[in-house]
């Protein structure tokens, strides 16, 4: 029986069982998107000075779930979903061992399920990152690990439909760029989670009486391993999406197949390392390890986002003016569609990621500069804008990009998709760069209570950090309009939207294959290497795209004065030694 | 059309690189080199760095080491609670513990003058937030870890505690009077 | 699955070695995994256990 079918607007093959398994990962994740939404938007209130509206152990509780529930769940979810199209949809190939990814789904799900259970029974307040001797309970662990073997299956799935690729020659030359970034993401996902079970396990044991004493400081070194490095799949997967996007919006090629895979090769090396910035202030570590790792090797992964940060608007604009829209710097830029919530998801992503989380990341992750900013909300609002900003959004444009391609409905609430990205990416972009202002000021995160109030000791925060708290808030509430307006038009686009297919019924939304008619092709046609360029071999021509040389321009000075900016603030501490 | 499609060479590793890029990865590489070696030279040339001195302890340990420098320095007392304030003498060994949820005990130190300021926690991660100089330090149980501090500024500093460390975790302050 | 690329069509031309390393997942898995686990983990575990007792 013929497995695949074609869509008809994009030309994409889908293999029958890895469309079902895309739609379902992609599903659990905006389930886990909405709880943690909700979730934010009480942490966010509590933390608005003015309103503060949870006591103090609902706050720590909501804010544990609130982390584990975005970062971990929703994300991972969704980066399944992408490891499946980019491995089977963007070959052509046969996905391997589905049944193997619907044990590693399954296992996810009843992980969310006993961690937030854990956590809502109330014994485990512990943050996400649960750093021992503080207790949880063992469900609360165990979750995380179930939740993590699953991911570990839908890695090695992955991996196996590209042998299955290779070996069934359904694609010519090389794995296309977008499969290579999944790829790479991949990797770093085995490592994280491999380091996750070195520590979790053992913890889990801990926490049921089998291992009486885990130690306090190796506990964290492996977790970073863990935490830190999770962080770098979502880096990997939505610098994927946006060439993914630059490429069907724009049919924009890779500047160079050559500088952009060198650059995920950097990242496979060294962006794992960079947990380090976690222990920068930790006791006994010495520097030289502090330094080699925080850095990325000498910030060779640095540079390979600095790399990408030119080639994917680079490719943009090539391919804008390859259509005649060469006027001056930036026409390319001003006529890009910006009303479609793919492209305007695209592009904030990449700013926001860029200019807010890039810079602060690692400024931040500066050995000495951590002294400032180590464990204040500077840091919470460093990672809303990459994981928020950056990997969310991302994963936001395709989603719009997919409800159509990939569940065969129309989007229902065209104008309110057009504004979404713009809410969300704007809303939360104050949030990261108040946030961040506040921590400059000394303001601690997870901390219920920034006033002390009642406190014999008294201790006030300068007034500033008051305001600052409370324009955040207002753009977490921005930002939570936002992400509802998503959950609004995506999961509605599922129930109510336009069928595209007279089969897309709401099952098929939510997992079930269409009709079998429409699957009828047995084996799509081999994958064909993409055409080659009109004007071959641009070499020393001179700057093909300046407009993006010009933006990254700006972003290098903007990092050159932000980083020298934090030295000086640091330099006007206590002298330490 | 082409992210998602193999390159259109089989071997692109030769295909010749644009100046645009070549003339950025070169600019963004120095700029790498830069950031990394300014972390050595701040280990020369710099006043602020956590010196990684560090020693595996225990809460009955360090306790004693605390209790024993209370016992010798201790100058009155402050809050309902009577936490102990201490003046140790300049270039001394100061020990300052974290626990659910206080720091203890309070300090009092001289303007310009270093001082040995040893660290621990006799329970769970905590974390040193001294405001509003903003220095911040990650203290974990089991490890005692010291500091050659230089106040430069005198005044009532206060250190929170900016790692959760459970229910009362924004009540947990600690005092230090620099004169 | 590393030298098929080379064999696969006309023995054309050779392809490069940084192609055949980043044309081969399994080469890449294991780098991604081996680095970070000897710098970062390994390393810093030692770290952590050598440090001194307190006197
Ligand atoms: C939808 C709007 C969102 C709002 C208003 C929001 C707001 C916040 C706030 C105020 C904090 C607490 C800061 C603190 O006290 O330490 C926080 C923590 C956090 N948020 Fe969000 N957030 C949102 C979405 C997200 C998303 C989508 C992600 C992940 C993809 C995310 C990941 C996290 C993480 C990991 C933490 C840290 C938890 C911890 O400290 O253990 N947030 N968020
Ligand atoms: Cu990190
Ligand atoms: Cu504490």
């Amino acid at each position: 029986m013929s497995q695949f079918r074609q869509c008809p607007d994009t030309g994409l093959f889908f293999h029958k069982p890895a469309e079902s398994l895309m739609k379902a990962n992609a599903v659990a994740g905006a389930v886990c998107l909405l709880i943690g939404g909700i979730l934010g938007l009480l942490v966010i209130l509590t933390r608005w000075p003015a309103v503060h509206l949870l006591p103090a152990d609902a706050f720590y509780m909501v804010l544990t779930a609130h982390g584990i529930t975005c970062l971990i769940f929703w994300i991972i979810f969704f980066e399944m979903a992408i490891l499946y199209f980019a491995g089977s949809t963007l070959l052509r190939s046969r996905l391997a061992t589905p049944r193997w990814a619907w044990a590693g789904f399954v296992l996810m799900i009843v992980g969310v399920i006993s961690t937030l259970t854990a956590i809502f029974q109330g014994g485990s307040s512990v943050m996400m990152t649960s750093y021992v001797p503080m207790p949880a309970a063992p469900h609360f662990y165990l979750g995380l690990i179930l939740f993590a073997v699953g991911a570990l299956i839908g890695c090695f799935v992955f991996l196996g439909t590209l042998v299955v690729a290779k070996n069934e020659k359904t694609y010519e030359g090389s794995i296309p760029l977008v499969t290579f970034g999944a790829l790479t993401a991949c990797i770093i996902a085995i490592f994280t989670i491999a380091s996750g079970a070195e520590i979790l396990i053992p913890t889990f044991l801990w926490s049921v009486g089998y291992i009486s004493h885990i130690d306090a400081a190796m506990y964290r070194v492996i977790w970073w391993a863990l935490g830190h490095s999770s962080q770098q799949i979502n880096v990997s997967a939505h610098v994927a999406v946006w060439y993914l996007i630059a490429g069907v919006l724009f049919g924009a090629r890779p500047m160079s197949e050559k500088v952009s895979r060198a650059a995920y090769l950097l990242y496979i090396l060294f962006l794992q390392l960079a947990s380090a910035h976690h222990l920068l202030t930790d006791p006994g570590i010495s520097s030289d390890w502090k330094i080699f790792n925080t850095s990325y090797a000498m910030y060779l992964a640095v540079l390979a986002s600095m790399i990408h940060g030119l080639t994917v608007p680079g490719a943009i604009e090539v391919a804008q003016r390859n259509k005649g829209l060469t006027n001056g710097m930036f026409e390319w830029l001003r006529k890009a569609p910006w009303g479609n919530p793919v492209f305007s998801g695209m592009f904030i992503s990449l700013i926001g990621f860029g200019f807010l989380g890039g810079i602060s990341g690692v400024v931040m992750g500066t050995e000495q500069i951590s002294i400032i900013i180590h464990n204040t909300i500077y840091v919470p609002g460093h990672f809303h804008a990459t994981v928020v900003v950056g990997t969310t959004l991302a994963w936001m444009a395709l989603t719009y990009l997919l409800i159509p391609v990939l569940f065969r409905r129309k989007m229902i609430l065209p104008g309110l998709a057009k504004w979404q990205p713009y809410l969300f990416g704007g809303g939360m972009s104050i949030v990261a760069i108040f946030h961040m202002a506040a921590g400059t000021l000394g303001v601690a995160r997870r901390h219920w209570d920034m006033g002390f109030a009642g406190n014999p000791l008294g201790f006030e925060y300068p007034g500033t950090a008051y305001l600052l708290m409370g324009i955040a808030g207002v753009g977490g509430v921005i930002a939570v309009i936002g992400g509802a307006a998503y959950l609004l038009i995506t999961v509605g686009s599922l129930l109510f939207g336009e069928k595209l297919d007279a089969s897309a019924g709401i099952l098929q939304s939510f997992g079930v294959p269409l009709a079998d008619s429409v699957y009828s092709t047995e084996k799509p046609e081999r994958l064909p290497m993409a055409p080659a360029e009109a004007v071959e071999g641009h070499g020393d021509s001179g700057f093909e795209a300046p407009g993006t040389f010009v933006l990254a321009m700006v972003l290098l000075v903007s990092f050159v004065v932000y980083y020298f900016i934090n030295w000086k603030y640091l330099s006007e501490v206590w002298p330490l030694s | 059309m082409t992210s998602f499609m193999p390159p259109a060479q089989r071997i692109w590793w030769k295909v010749p690189v644009g100046r645009q890029e070549i003339v950025w990865i070169l600019i963004a590489l120095v700029w790498c080199l830069i950031m990394f070696f300014m972390m050595p030279y701040w280990h020369v040339y710099g006043k602020q760095n956590i010196s990684n001195e560090a020693y595996q302890t225990t809460p009955a340990k360090y306790q004693a080491k605390v209790q024993a420098m209370i016992d010798k320095y201790k100058v009155r007392e402050e809050t309902a609670q009577k936490i102990p304030v201490v003046a140790p003498p300049a270039g001394s060994d100061v020990y300052l513990l974290a626990r659910l949820w206080q720091w203890y005990p309070m300090l009092e130190l001289e303007k310009d003058k270093s001082y040995r300021l040893h660290i621990s926690s006799m329970d769970w991660n905590h974390g040193f937030s001294l405001q509003p100089v903003n220095i911040n330090m990650q203290i974990v149980p089991g490890y005692e870890m010291v500091v050659t501090v230089t106040p430069d500024k005198s005044g009532e500093y206060t250190i929170v505690c900016n790692e959760y460390c459970g229910i009362m975790h924004h009540t947990m302050l600690g005092k230090i009077w620099v004169k | 699955m590393a030298d098929e690329t080379s064999t696969q069509d006309a023995p054309e031309e050779k392809v490069p070695v940084m192609q055949q390393i980043i044309d081969n997942p399994f080469l890449l898995l294991f780098l991604g995994i081996a680095l970070p686990t000897v710098f970062y983990t390994l390393w810093g575990v030692m770290e952590v256990a050598t440090i001194p007792v307190a006197p």
